[in-house]
C-alpha cells in the first residue's frame, strides 16, 4: 500500500486529527493554571464523582431488583446511596453552573463546552424525573398520576407515558443515563481541548 | 442500629411536609433549605482560601 493510500484512510485521518486536537499532555495534564486553585473549580469534579456513584449504585439496584431494594436492609442502603448521590450530583452541578455562568465560561471558543453542559443538565433532569416514577412504590404511583396531566398538556403524552412503568424504567436506566454519560464525556473532552476558562482579570485576550 | 434509630427520630419523616406560602409562591421547607445551602456553598467557594494557593503563587 502506497503512502498516499495510507494518508487517505479514514483511520489515519482521524488519528492525526485527534492527535492534533488532543495530545496526551492535554488529555491527562499534570498541572493546571494557578487560577484553578479555587474552591469554585471543585464542583465540576464533585459532579463527575457523584455521577460515578449514581451509576455504580444504579447498576447494583438493576442487578438485584425492586423486591431487594424495598425489602432488605442492604437494599435500602444502596437505594439511599442512589438517592443521596443524585442529590449531591444536582447540588454540585448547580453550583458548578452558577460559577461557570459568572465566569462567562463560553468565552474563547468554548461554546460547545457550555452547550454540552447545558444539555447534560437537561438530560439529567429527565433522568431524575423518570427515577421518581420508577421507584415502584406508592410514591412513584402518586408522582406519575400527578405528572401525567402536565405531560399530556404538552402533547408528549402519546409518546412519553409516565403511567407506563416499563417505558419510564427503560428511559431511566438506558436512554437517559447513556445520554448523560456520552454528553459528560464530550463535556470533559471539550474542557481538555480548550482548557479551563481563565478569570476576567487575566486580560482581554481569552486563551483558547 | 439503636443509634441510627435514635438519630432518625430527630427528623420525623412520616409527617406531612411543611410549606411556606407567599402570594403565588409555595415551597417546601426542605427545598428552601437546599436552595439556601447552595447559595451559601457558592459564596463560600468564592471567598474561602484554597489550600496551597499562596504556595503556588510564590512558585510562579
Amino acid at each position: 500500500m502506497s503512502t498516499s493510500e495510507i494518508d487517505r484512510q479514514w483511520t489515519t485521518r482521524l488519528r492525526r486529527r485527534v492527535e492534533g486536537k488532543l495530545p496526551p499532555e492535554k488529555l491527562l495534564p499534570d498541572t493546571q493554571p494557578t487560577y484553578v486553585s479555587s474552591w469554585i473549580y471543585v464542583f465540576g469534579i464533585a459532579t463527575l464523582s457523584s455521577l460515578g456513584v449514581v451509576i455504580g449504585t444504579g447498576c447494583i439496584l438493576a442487578l438485584r431488583g425492586p423486591q431487594w431494594w424495598h425489602g432488605s436492609a442492604y437494599g435500602h442502603f444502596i437505594n439511599s446511596m442512589h438517592l443521596w448521590s443524585v442529590e449531591i450530583f444536582f447540588f454540585a452541578m448547580v453550583v458548578h453552573l452558577w460559577g461557570k455562568f459568572a465566569m462567562a465560561a463560553w468565552r474563547g471558543g468554548r461554546a460547545l463546552t457550555w452547550m454540552t453542559g447545558v444539555v447534560t443538565f437537561l438530560v439529567s433532569i429527565g433522568a431524575g424525573f423518570t427515577g421518581y416514577v420508577s421507584q415502584s412504590n406508592f410514591d412513584s404511583q402518586w408522582i406519575s398520576t400527578q405528572a401525567k396531566d402536565g405531560i399530556n398538556a404538552t402533547g408528549a403524552g402519546a409518546y412519553f407515558n409516565v403511567l407506563n412503568l416499563g417505558q419510564m424504567l427503560m428511559w431511566h436506566i438506558v436512554l437517559l443515563p447513556l445520554g448523560a454519560i456520552v454528553l459528560t464525556g464530550m463535556h470533559v473532552l471539550m474542557v481538555r481541548i480548550k482548557g479551563v476558562v481563565p478569570p476576567f482579570e487575566e486580560g482581554a485576550e481569552v486563551a483558547e | 442500629m439503636a443509634f441510627l434509630l435514635s438519630f432518625a427520630a430527630l427528623i420525623p419523616l412520616d409527617n406531612l411536609g411543611h410549606y411556606i406560602q407567599w402570594h403565588f409562591i409555595e415551597i417546601s421547607i426542605a427545598n428552601l433549605i437546599v436552595m439556601i445551602l447552595m447559595v451559601v456553598t457558592f459564596i463560600v467557594a468564592l471567598v474561602a482560601p484554597f489550600p496551597g494557593r499562596s504556595r503556588r503563587k510564590e512558585n510562579r
